[in-house]
């Protein structure tokens, strides 16, 4: 029972979403919106509760054992309760807005911006002519990051038309092949799950 | 060790001060170099330049997060900026997930100072965020109103004079998603693929390989790739006469163009050491087992 | 906008002068729009042979409730119009349509349309063609299924990052660090988690077996529960159950780059030997492989997220690519109903090869009636 009423769901809800799919009748849409929309709703609140009891728990273990790093914990605490707090004490007013915008947004845009720093080092050190396929990255690479840029363009008046081409055709043509790999194996997953065929993820077999 | 050995274990240190540097020199110094707009840039400039007062709406969607804000947040101005100019009216939706609305606010309130003569409701209307995502996406393809039920100051929908004739999708000339995530996946699945709406895509510039195979497809009018795409609109902007503000993806692609030689050179680099490197090594085996 | 010339129309529309060129449009038919909801009816109708002068269609509506009225307008060179404003279902609607010009001078009215009513359907029609192909994909399932439970073998080709999934799990037992298992930040519903979570049952099996460590950071609470059940189920299955730790399977953050910002502070602290990033990954996903590959972590990624790929193949050491992650449960568990969904997978990438290349032919040829069967419009 504990295996089976899970799986019953799972082909229940999977072939009644399959079948909506193909209904336009209202009734199809409002069980979709039902499904979808309301109890997405209830479940993405609820979940929180996990959340905070998990984020809570994890991390006064760690500043009660004294671990590594145990003060980031405290500050993660503290961020998180200041954060709730202001929200709530100023009904989302300035004040919050002015967290979000001084403190929140250039933190995201920061981690965010690292990116630029480790692609440089990522492709300095993996970027290799090691074989035939791999110059042929590289060189195509090399065209793409000059040909996307205004320098490329001055470089040569070719380039940018270049780099188009190269997007819309071979790059295009990969991402096509592998989209359709994708969207099989996803199929198919889905369909085990639906079947029980699948059922690692419920912690079986 | 000789120098292309000591080069090719170099500290990843020294590559963040270059990458530092060559980003931060041309934003001090700008050397505004010409950007070319591409196609697909051009198709979406064009279908919104076609539109007028008595057009169908503009459905612009925020799918910027703060992460990804300086990217994507020149696409929304400049697009926002082109509308208000042409009197098209626009619904800014302020997007999917929570953690975007702040970014919507931003990008509305900074452009609405350039529009004094604009008013929220009449020329312009500006969504909340609502829970939902694919459901949102799929609600607004039956009723606006019912969907948001209010705006974004908590103004009842039917009482926007701008919504009055605006059901669904039907009343859309375009919808378009500036995204950092794989939202217009979405939109693409339950609004133009459903609904059968004209859309259009302003993304980040990792994400733009993965969508031109829908731009083929007709599937969308246009794209906007990375910031190039949004200084590729700025660039149309200016060459058609409208206001463009500061044009600060104009601007951010010297730092990017200098950044991508950065990268080009260090991987040239790494590979003249490469060789040389293992072309040593092949001699030192040679004669290693000469000596043997 | 469209309600304004609306208002405008209605205004010429009561004082009408007479449209000296272009006649009304011809042939005018109504049908309940196809494949929709219902509260809708569509309109086509022929062009007039002369249309200089013409700005477009008044669109007139009568219904046994309703007295003819202006219900929409289409410009000029139109030849349809889908009328949902204020349509009933089951409510019969007749149509009149007649030209206008830009001075307001309108045409007489064209022959009226046949009586119509709007019906919410039952059936996308237009998507058969895909409701085909979904019963015969999951015959192919079935037959593949039932083949391998009387015992077919199905060859399956080697997948290295899954082969060394092992010798991951088995170097951070030798190093005595845990491994980490990041299963990508996309919720449980969607079918890369689920792979993830498909795979991290063996990889906990593994790690139980050999006495060592398993930290799993989440940003989805659910996904954190399924994660912590599953990893549960795999100590207890092999008699670890004691070594299970509840804690090392928890909720960092919900926010992406506060919970890449947290694993990578728990690469750089905890240091852990071997690094899994194994479901949906974004931005975040070069920030975890370049901090993992700093630490000297020995880390296999594998993602359906085309545009991350490149990062992981850069920094990492073993990369499963699109597909190969949702194959990687029945590839690592080997039983042989899961592998044989994968050869279900093949066949189904053959029909579509065979109809890309039929498509070509046809296109080239132009069998358009048959082009049609394979779309969806």
């Amino acid at each position: 029972m504990r295996r089976t009423l899970p799986l019953v769901i799972a082909f229940g809800i999977g072939f009644a979403m399959l079948i909506q799919y193909f209904i336009p009748h209202p009734i199809s849409e409002n069980f979709y919106n039902v499904i979808v929309q309301q109890w997405f709703i209830i479940i993405f609140a609820f979940q929180f509760v996990l959340a905070l009891r998990s984020f809570f728990m994890h991390h006064i273990r760690k500043i009660s054992q004294k671990k590594e790093g145990y003060w980031f914990s405290a500050v993660a605490i503290a961020s998180a309760l200041f954060m709730a707090i202001a929200g709530f004490a100023t009904k989302r007013g300035p004040f919050f807005d002015s967290l979000y915008k001084y403190m929140y947004a250039p933190l995201q845009a920061t981690m965010f911006s690292l990116l630029a720093f480790f692609i440089a080092s990522a492709a300095f050190r993996a970027f290799r002519a090691r074989n035939l396929q791999a110059t042929l990255l590289l060189v195509t690479a090399t065209i793409v990051m000059i040909g996307r840029v205004p320098i490329g363009d001055y470089l040569w008046k070719g380039m940018p038309d270049l780099v188009e081409w190269i997007m819309t055709v071979p790059n295009m043509a990969a991402m096509r092949g592998i989209r359709i790999g994708v969207g099989l194996g996803a199929i198919a997953t889905a369909m085990k799950i639906m079947l029980g065929i699948e059922r690692s993820y419920m912690g079986g077999e | 060790m000789g120098f292309w050995q000591r080069l090719l274990k170099l500290d990843r240190r020294w590559i963040f001060l270059g990458i530092g540097l060559v980003v931060i020199f041309p934003l001090i110094y700008p050397l505004k170099l010409p950007v070319k707009p591409t196609k697909p840039s051009m198709d979406l400039f064009n279908y919104i330049d076609t539109l007028g007062p008595e057009s169908d709406a503009v459905f612009l969607v925020n799918g910027s997060a703060p992460s990804t804000l300086p990217e994507l947040m020149p696409m929304l101005q400049a697009i926002l900026r082109h509308c208000l100019t042409k009197g098209v009216p626009v619904i800014f939706f302020g997007g999917l997930y929570p953690q975007y609305i702040g970014v919507a606010k931003m990008a509305i309130d900074e452009i609405i100072k350039e529009f004094p003569d604009k008013k929220s409701g009449k020329d312009y209307v500006f969504l909340g965020y609502i829970p939902g995502v694919s459901a949102v996406i799929l609600s607004i393809g039956i009723d606006i109103e019912t969907t948001f039920g209010a705006d974004y100051y908590g103004i009842p929908i039917d009482s926007l004079p701008m919504m009055r004739e605006i059901k669904n999708y039907s009343d859309i000339s375009i919808v378009i998603d500036i995204s950092g995530t794989s939202s217009p996946e979405y939109w693409l699945m339950y609004g133009q693929e459903r609904y059968g709406v004209n859309f259009g895509v302003g993304c980040t510039a990792v994400s733009a390989p993965a969508y031109y195979a829908f731009l083929q497809s007709g599937q969308m009018v246009g794209l906007l790739g990375g910031l190039k795409g949004a200084a590729e609109y700025e660039e149309l902007m200016a060459r058609n006469g409208y206001p463009t503000g500061k044009r600060p993806a104009t601007v951010g692609m010297d730092s990017q163009s200098f950044g991508h030689l950065l990268i080009v050179l260090l991987v040239i680099l790494g590979n003249i050491g490469y060789f040389v490197t293992r072309r040593a090594e092949k001699t030192r085996g040679i004669e290693q087992r000469r000596k043997r | 906008m469209k309600s304004m010339l609306v208002g405008l129309l209605i205004l010429f529309s009561q004082t009408p002068g007479v449209l000296k060129t272009g006649n009304p449009p011809g042939n005018l038919q109504a049908v309940d729009t196809p494949n929709d909801r219902g509260e809708s009816i569509t309109l086509k109708w022929v062009l007039p042979e002369d249309i200089s002068g013409i700005e477009g269609y008044q669109i007139f509506r009568e219904a046994e409730e309703e007295s003819l009225h202006l219900a929409g307008y289409a410009p000029a060179g139109k030849t349809e119009y889908i009328d949902e404003l204020g349509v009933k279902n089951n409510v019969g609607y007749r149509y009149q349509i007649r030209s206008i010009s830009p001075e307001g001078l309108v045409s007489p009215f064209s022959e009226p349309s046949p009586m119509v009513k709007a019906y919410p359907q039952w059936f996308k029609k237009n998507l058969t063609n895909s409701l085909v192909m979904i019963i015969i994909y999951l015959g192919l399932i079935l037959y593949f299924v039932q083949a391998a439970k009387r015992g077919k073998k199905i060859f399956l080709r080697r997948v290295p990052g899954l082969d060394a999934l092992d010798e991951a799990v088995g170097r951070a037992t030798e190093m005595g660090k845990p491994v980490l298992y990041v299963p990508g930040i996309w919720p449980m519903s969607e079918v890369a988690t689920i792979a993830a979570m498909n795979i991290l049952k063996p990889v906990a099996k593994k790690v139980a077996q050999y006495d060592s460590r398993i930290i799993v950071p989440n940003i989805y609470p659910i996904v954190m529960n399924v994660a912590q059940q599953t990893v549960k189920e795999a100590f207890t299955e092999v008699g670890k159950q004691d070594s299970y730790k509840e804690d090392d399977i928890f909720y960092l953050a919900y926010e992406q780059f506060a919970f890449a910002a947290g694993v990578n502070g728990l690469m750089v602290r905890e240091k852990p030997a071997t690094n899994l990033f194994l479901g949906a990954f974004f931005a975040e996903s070069l920030l975890l492989a370049e901090t993992g590959n700093m630490t000297g972590a020995i880390q296999i990624a594998g993602t359906d997220r085309v545009p991350q790929l490149p990062f992981f193949v850069a920094a990492c050491d073993y990369c499963i690519m699109g597909e190969e992650l949702y194959a990687a449960s029945a590839y690592l568990s080997a039983d042989p109903r899961l592998v044989s969904s994968i050869k279900a997978q093949d066949w189904g990438k053959m029909a579509i090869v065979i109809s890309l290349a039929l498509g070509s032919a046809l296109t080239i040829f132009g069998l358009w009636f048959i082009i049609s069967w394979f779309t969806t419009g």
